[in-house]
């Protein structure tokens, strides 16, 4: 049950959009493909769903293979592709009547599953789908996805162009669909939703960068990150860039995430070569490392 | 079953919700009809005409009466010199001009023979053409009645008989045309816009992975268009009835078979179509650019085909609108049975069947 991905290549034209991945979803487990826009995670979807070939390697979903047994995975997954796809000018009532009925079941059949979900979208049932917002407009998919009481979800991107509020209640209706023992395969470019899965796979340019808990993955770091901020973050940036001893230098929200080459690397030579740099108001603390400062670790 | 209702009633809702297609489907039929029974037309009537009368005696008085009590022409203005014709012409007033020659009257008496000039304008061919051919009869069958004391020894009479349409109307030529091109758009344009509508929205991605098989989702694509498709070839035939009062000759039960068959290979098209376009814009285009200028075109609908050149010819016959036509003619202007199509219906069976099999060998259970 749940996945198991073996191997798996593909390469379209002279694009190689997944080059030999391997990784394995346990049942009832929430697991993350983490990685940028174009690094693969649409075309691996499209593989476990049973709309592509790959090339190479095997795949099963649920226990059944993704070629020979193409049809018993359509019956017991649900899809939610990364671009909105439901039908605009049916109500948001019809649409997921539709989906009930084409998978054979109905509303109340399996209606506690997306009772809390569906509660939130209900006062808008008689409203077009295409006239929803952005939020309304997940949540009604991931209903739609839910219907018909899938084994496997998969969820291609489903937080994109989601305000901050709905994307946490969309991760909450994750983690109580995880409790029905549903195995859930979610992608995002969002680092911080990482953090919220059990297991993530970091992805890029078609490669597996890393596959581990979201924990593991940030205790692993190999260094220790400094927050760095100053009064003109433009300036720190090209002063840090330009110090003969750094590592990396990435901006955070209102830091800069610096690390040092140096292993025994003292602060304070820092700050006074930024000092020596006119910077002013400066600040340089310790820091946790995050999911997002692994993956640019790794993806150098 | 029930997933299959379900579809269908989802098929509808896009169609009653789509102003766009609603328009198509149902404002176009009755637009066409109208525009082709009454704007677009062959025959002529009441056409301007003006009269140079150079004789003014009681034969051509009398000619001039008759000319101008026919329904074709009335009579705009008498002119007096030659070079008002001109004029006449360039101020784009009448069409034609009747000139009589001097002594118009004695001549016929004394000579045997008297001359008449029709000129017409011939900026509109076809128009040009009917009007001398009409007043060539009225004047035939003013010299008859002036023969009819006399009996010359050899005299050979062609006793033409419109059969079919004695009337000449064109709507006659029109109504099976229109219709062919309506069923034609309706079924294949919008079977592929629905289809290709799906894949653009991203929604097939979803009923691939579903347990909805593909044949269902063709079926359900169809279904509807079936449907409407055979209320519009009803609309057509009745306003075709009650406007230009043109009855169906043949079977209603034949007519209404045949067009299902015709409705279905329609259908095919579109859904070939669909298989090959990425988008609801290509597909249109497509069933724009590669059905409705062939029906138009080389089915026969305006264009008569055995004066085609011979590769048109040859190409015309793997048009099914071509042998539809042909069919619908049959029926409803002759009042054929089926033994007088069979042949016509078993070619357009056999493409229909053709077209099913391809359209379901090139539909794609996977996204590539």
């Amino acid at each position: 049950m749940g996945i198991t991905v073996r191997n798996i290549s593909k390469t379209y034209k002279n694009v190689k959009a997944l080059q030999d991945i391997s990784f394995a979803v346990k049942p009832a487990e929430i697991f993350g493909l983490i990685g940028p826009d174009g690094a693969g995670k649409t075309t691996l979807f499209r593989i476990l769903t049973t709309l592509l070939f790959a090339d190479e390697g095997k795949a099963t979903v649920a226990g059944y293979d993704v070629v020979t047994a193409y049809k018993d995975i359509r019956k017991s997954v649900g899809y939610m592709p990364g671009k909105f796809s439901l039908y605009h000018d049916l109500t948001v009532e019809e649409n997921l009547n539709f989906f009930a009925t084409i998978f054979g079941t109905t509303i109340e059949e399996n209606y506690e599953l997306i009772e809390d979900i569906y509660v939130q979208i209900a006062p808008f049932k008689n409203r077009r789908a295409g006239k929803l917002s952005g939020g309304m407009k997940q949540k009604l998919a991931l209903c739609c996805a839910l219907i018909h009481k899938p084994k496997v979800l998969f969820l291609d991107e489903p937080t994109t162009g989601v305000d901050p509020v709905s994307r946490k209640e969309f991760w909450e209706m994750l983690k109580r669909l995880q409790e029905k023992e549903i195995t859930i395969l979610v992608s995002t470019p969002y680092m911080d939703e990482a953090a919220l899965c059990d297991r993530i796979a970091l992805i890029q340019a078609g490669k597996i960068l890393q596959i581990d808990t979201p924990e593991a993955i940030v205790r692993h770091y190999p260094k220790q990150i400094y927050n760095v901020g100053a009064s003109n973050m433009y300036a720190l940036i090209n002063s840090l860039k330009a110090y003969e001893h750094k590592h990396s230098v990435y901006p955070f929200g209102e830091f800069v995430h610096y690390t040092d080459r140096r292993s025994n690397f003292n602060p304070e030579d820092l700050r006074r070569y930024l000092e020596s740099q006119d910077l002013r108001q400066l600040a340089i603390e310790a820091t946790a490392a995050t999911i997002e400062d692994t993956f640019m670790e790794l993806a150098k | 079953m029930k997933r299959f209702r379900g579809f269908i009633q989802k098929e509808f809702y896009h169609i009653f919700r789509d102003k766009r297609s609603l328009f198509i489907l149902f404002g176009m039929p009755i637009a066409q009809i109208l525009l082709f029974g009454f704007a677009i037309t062959n025959e002529i009537n009441n056409v301007d005409i003006a009269i140079l009368d150079h004789s003014k005696d009681a034969t051509t008085e009398e000619i001039i009466n008759k000319i101008g009590a026919s329904k074709y022409f009335s009579i705009q203005q008498i002119i007096e010199k030659e070079a008002d014709i001109e004029t006449i012409f360039k101020k784009g007033k009448v069409k034609a001009v009747l000139t009589f020659e001097k002594d118009f009257s004695k001549n016929l008496i004394k000579e045997h023979k008297a001359t008449v000039q029709i000129i017409a304008d011939a900026t509109d061919p076809n128009t040009a053409n009917t009007i001398s051919n009409f007043v060539n009869a009225i004047l035939q069958k003013y010299q008859n009645e002036l023969n009819k004391e006399v009996t010359i020894a050899y005299q050979i009479v062609p006793e033409t008989r419109m059969v079919y349409n004695p009337e000449l109307k064109s709507v006659y030529m029109f109504v099976p045309g229109v219709m062919t091109i309506i069923l034609m758009l309706v079924s294949a344009m919008m079977t592929s816009i629905s289809i290709t509508r799906e894949k653009e929205l991203g929604t097939m991605e979803i009923l691939l992975v579903s347990p909805i098989k593909p044949f269902q989702v063709i079926l359900g694509k169809v279904f509807p268009y079936i449907f409407l498709s055979i209320i519009n070839a009803i609309v057509i035939v009745l306003l075709s009835l009650f406007i230009f009062d043109m009855q169906v000759q043949g079977s209603l039960f034949l007519l209404g078979l045949e067009s299902v068959l015709f409705i279905v290979s329609s259908l095919a098209l579109g859904i070939l179509i669909s298989t090959i376009s990425a988008s609801q814009q290509t597909a249109m285009m497509i069933s724009l650019m590669g059905l409705m200028l062939p029906v138009i075109l080389l089915s026969g609908f305006i264009f008569p085909i055995s004066s085609m050149p011979l590769p048109l010819q040859i190409i015309s016959n793997i048009i099914p609108a071509k042998w539809f036509i042909i069919i619908l003619k049959g029926i409803m202007l002759k009042g054929v049975g089926i033994q007088f199509i069979w042949k016509e219906t078993l070619i357009l069976f056999g493409m229909t069947v053709f077209f099913i099999g391809l359209s379901i060998k090139k539909y794609k259970i996977r996204l590539e």
